[in-house]
C-alpha cells in the first residue's frame, strides 16, 4: 500500500476530492497547513505597514491506496490541482507498512 | 434646578459610560487572540479604579474652588452633598449628576491609554498607574479646561477662564492628553517583541467594529451632553458630531484604498473614531461646514500619522497617539479657523468668520500646555511604576500569551481536545444516612 500526500491550494480541494471519488478512492484525510516552497512567501500591505508573509495557507490531502492505484491517484490529483501558476503545490508518496480498521480488526487492503 | 436638563445629563452620563466597554471591544479585537482578555481588562478595571478615585477625591480636586487656576479643593470629596446644584438656580442640575457625567469622561480617558501598551503590561501595575494618572494628570487638566468660573465653584481653571481657549467636550483633557500620555507609556514600556517585523494583525475585526459602533453611539452623549442643557447648542453638537464622523469615514477609506489598495474594516472603525475625536473640542463651536472640514482633515491626518510610528520606531500598538493625539490637535486648532458665534454665543469667531488669529493662538497654547504636561507627568509616573513594582511582563509570558499568565484564562476555548487538566480538590465528605439520623 502507498500513501499519497498532496499539499495544494485550498480552493483545489473540491476538485481533487471529486477526482479521487471518480477513481474509487474510499477515504481521505484533509488538514489545513501553512508553509512555503521555492517561491517563498509574499508581501502584503496592511494599515500602512508592509509585511512579508512567509507561510502560505495550503491544504494537505492524504490517501492510502493499493500499489496499482497509486499512479492514477497521483495523476488525478495533479490534474485537478494544477493552475499553472506559482504555488500549485506538491504531491509525493510514502510506502505504508500496514493498515488496521479499528472497528473490525481487518488488516491490509481489506481495511482501506 | 431644571428637571429637563437633569434628565438629559443623566442619560448622557450613561451613554458615555457605555463607551468604556465599547473601547474594550474596539481594543480587544485589535490585539492578538492570546492577549484579548488582558486588553479588555485594562478598560474594565479603569471603571473600577478611576470610578473610586473620582468619587472619593478626583471630582473635588477637578471642580472644587480653584487654587490659582491650577487645582481645585477638597470640599466635594466623597460626593455626599445630594442637595447641591451647579450651573445656577434656574437651569442648573444637581452636583452629583454633573459629577457622574464627568466621572465617565475620566474613565474613558484613562482606558484609552491602554491601547499604547497592548500585549505587554502587567495587570496590577497598570491599575496602580491609571489610578495615579487620574489624580496627577487627568484631574489637573480637567480643572484647567472644564472648570468654569461660577459653574460648580466661584473660581475655575486657567485655560478656560484666563487663557480663554475653547474646548467643548475634551479635545485637550481627553484627546490630546490621552495621545501624549500614551506616547509616554509606549516609550517607558518599550516595543513588543517582534515589532515591527512581525505582522500583529487584529484577531477579531467584528469585535473592533462592534466596539467602534458603541463608541460612536456613546459619543453623542459625550459631545451633545457637554452642552449640559437640552437645547439648541446640544442639537448643533449632535449634528456636527455626525457630520464629522461621517466625513472622516469616507475620507479615510478613500485614502486607504489609494495608499494600500483596499478599504479595510479596521480603517472604517478607526476613521469613525478619528472623526469623533476631531469634532470633540469643536462640536459646540462650529457649524456643519466646519464639522465637514474637521472630519475630512481628521480622516486624512490621523491615518497618515499612523505611518509615523514605523518611521520613528515607537510601538504605540493601537494608535492612540495617531488617532487621539493628532485628531485632538486637528479639532483644537481648527476651532481657531471655523469657530462661529452663530451656533453658540459662548464660543468665538475664528479666522474664517472674521475673528482674526487671536483664537487660533489661544487654541495652540492650550494644545502645547496639555501635551507637555500630560507627556511629562505620565512619563514620570510610568517610570516610577516600572522601577518600583515593574510594569512589563516577562519575555516568556509575552511570547506564550499574557491572558493565561496574568488572568488564568483564555478568551477562546474552541478545541474539542481537553487540556488534560483534572481537578485535584478533595472529594466532598458524604455523610451517611445513619450519621444524619443519629441526633
Amino acid at each position: 500500500m502507498i500513501m499519497v500526500t498532496a499539499v495544494v491550494k485550498p480552493f483545489a480541494l473540491g476538485d481533487v476530492k471529486a477526482a479521487l471519488e471518480r477513481l474509487g478512492v474510499l477515504g481521505l484525510t484533509v488538514s489545513e497547513v501553512q508553509g512555503y516552497g521555492r517561491q517563498k512567501g509574499h508581501t502584503e500591505v496592511y494599515r500602512g505597514a508592509e509585511y512579508t508573509v512567509d507561510f502560505v495557507p495550503k491544504v494537505k490531502i492524504e490517501v492510502v491506496v493499493d500499489d496499482e492505484l497509486a499512479d492514477k491517484v497521483i495523476d488525478a490529483v495533479v490534474q485537478a490541482a494544477r493552475t499553472g501558476k506559482i504555488g500549485d503545490g506538491k504531491v509525493w508518496t510514502t510506502p505504508v507498512g500496514t493498515v488496521v480498521r479499528v472497528r473490525t480488526g481487518e488488516r491490509g487492503s481489506d481495511a482501506l | 434646578m431644571d428637571s429637563g436638563n437633569t434628565a438629559y445629563v443623566l442619560g448622557c452620563a450613561a451613554l458615555v459610560m457605555l463607551m468604556t466597554p465599547g473601547l474594550a471591544f474596539f481594543y480587544g479585537g485589535m490585539v492578538r487572540a492570546k492577549s484579548v482578555l488582558n486588553m479588555m481588562m485594562m478598560s474594565f478595571v479603569s471603571l473600577g479604579v478611576i470610578g473610586l478615585v473620582w468619587v472619593l477625591i478626583g471630582f473635588s480636586l477637578a471642580f472644587g474652588d480653584s487654587n490659582a487656576g491650577l487645582i481645585g479643593g477638597f470640599e466635594h470629596a466623597g460626593l455626599r452633598d445630594s442637595a447641591a446644584v451647579v450651573g445656577g438656580g434656574g437651569t442648573g442640575i444637581p452636583l452629583q449628576v454633573f459629577a457622574m457625567f464627568q466621572l465617565m469622561f475620566a474613565v474613558i480617558t484613562g482606558a484609552l491609554l491602554s491601547g499604547a501598551i497592548a500585549d505587554r503590561a502587567r495587570f496590577w501595575p497598570w491599575t496602580i498607574f491609571v489610578g495615579l494618572w487620574t489624580l496627577f494628570v487627568y484631574v489637573p487638566l480637567a480643572h484647567w479646561i472644564f472648570a468654569f468660573d461660577g459653574y460648580v465653584s466661584a473660581n475655575g481653571g486657567w485655560m478656560a477662564n484666563v487663557l480663554g481657549a475653547l474646548d467643548f467636550a475634551g479635545g485637550t483633557a481627553v484627546e490630546i492628553n490621552s495621545g501624549a500620555s500614551a506616547l509616554a507609556l509606549a516609550l517607558v514600556l518599550g516595543k513588543r517583541r517582534g515589532w515591527p517585523r512581525e505582522p500583529m494583525r487584529p484577531h477579531n475585526l467584528p469585535a473592533v467594529l462592534l466596539g467602534a459602533g458603541l463608541l460612536w453611539f456613546g459619543w453623542f452623549g459625550f459631545n451633545a451632553g457637554s452642552a449640559l442643557a437640552a437645547g439648541a447648542v446640544a442639537g448643533n453638537a449632535f449634528v456636527t458630531t455626525m457630520t464629522a464622523s461621517a466625513a472622516a469615514v469616507i475620507a479615510w477609506l478613500a485614502l486607504e484604498h489609494r495608499l494600500d489598495g483596499r478599504p479595510t474594516s479596521l480603517g472604517a472603525a478607526s476613521a469613525a473614531v478619528a472623526g469623533l475625536v476631531g469634532i470633540t473640542p469643536a462640536c459646540g463651536f462650529v457649524d456643519t461646514f466646519g464639522a465637514l472640514v474637521i472630519g475630512l482633515v481628521a480622516g486624512v491626518a490621523c491615518q497618515l500619522a499612523i505611518r509615523l510610528k514605523y518611521r520613528l520606531g515607537y510601538d504605540d500598538s493601537l494608535d492612540v497617539v495617531a488617532i487621539h493625539g493628532v485628531g485632538g490637535l486637528v479639532g483644537m486648532l481648527l476651532i481657531g479657523l471655523f469657530g462661529t458665534t452663530a451656533v453658540n454665543e459662548a464660543g468665538a469667531d475664528g479666522l474664517l468668520y472674521g475673528g482674526g488669529l487671536g483664537q487660533l493662538g489661544k487654541q495652540a497654547v492650550a494644545v502645547l500646555a496639555t501635551a507637555a504636561f500630560a507627556f511629562a507627568v505620565s512619563y514620570a509616573l510610568a517610570w516610577l511604576v516600572r522601577v518600583t513594582v515593574g510594569f512589563r511582563v516577562d519575555p516568556e509570558v509575552e511570547a506564550g500569551g499574557i491572558d493565561e499568565a496574568e488572568h488564568a484564562e483564555t478568551a477562546y476555548e474552541y478545541s474539542p481536545l481537553s487540556t488534560g487538566a483534572r481537578a485535584t480538590i478533595p472529594a466532598p465528605i458524604v455523610r451517611s444516612a445513619q450519621e444524619g439520623n443519629a441526633s
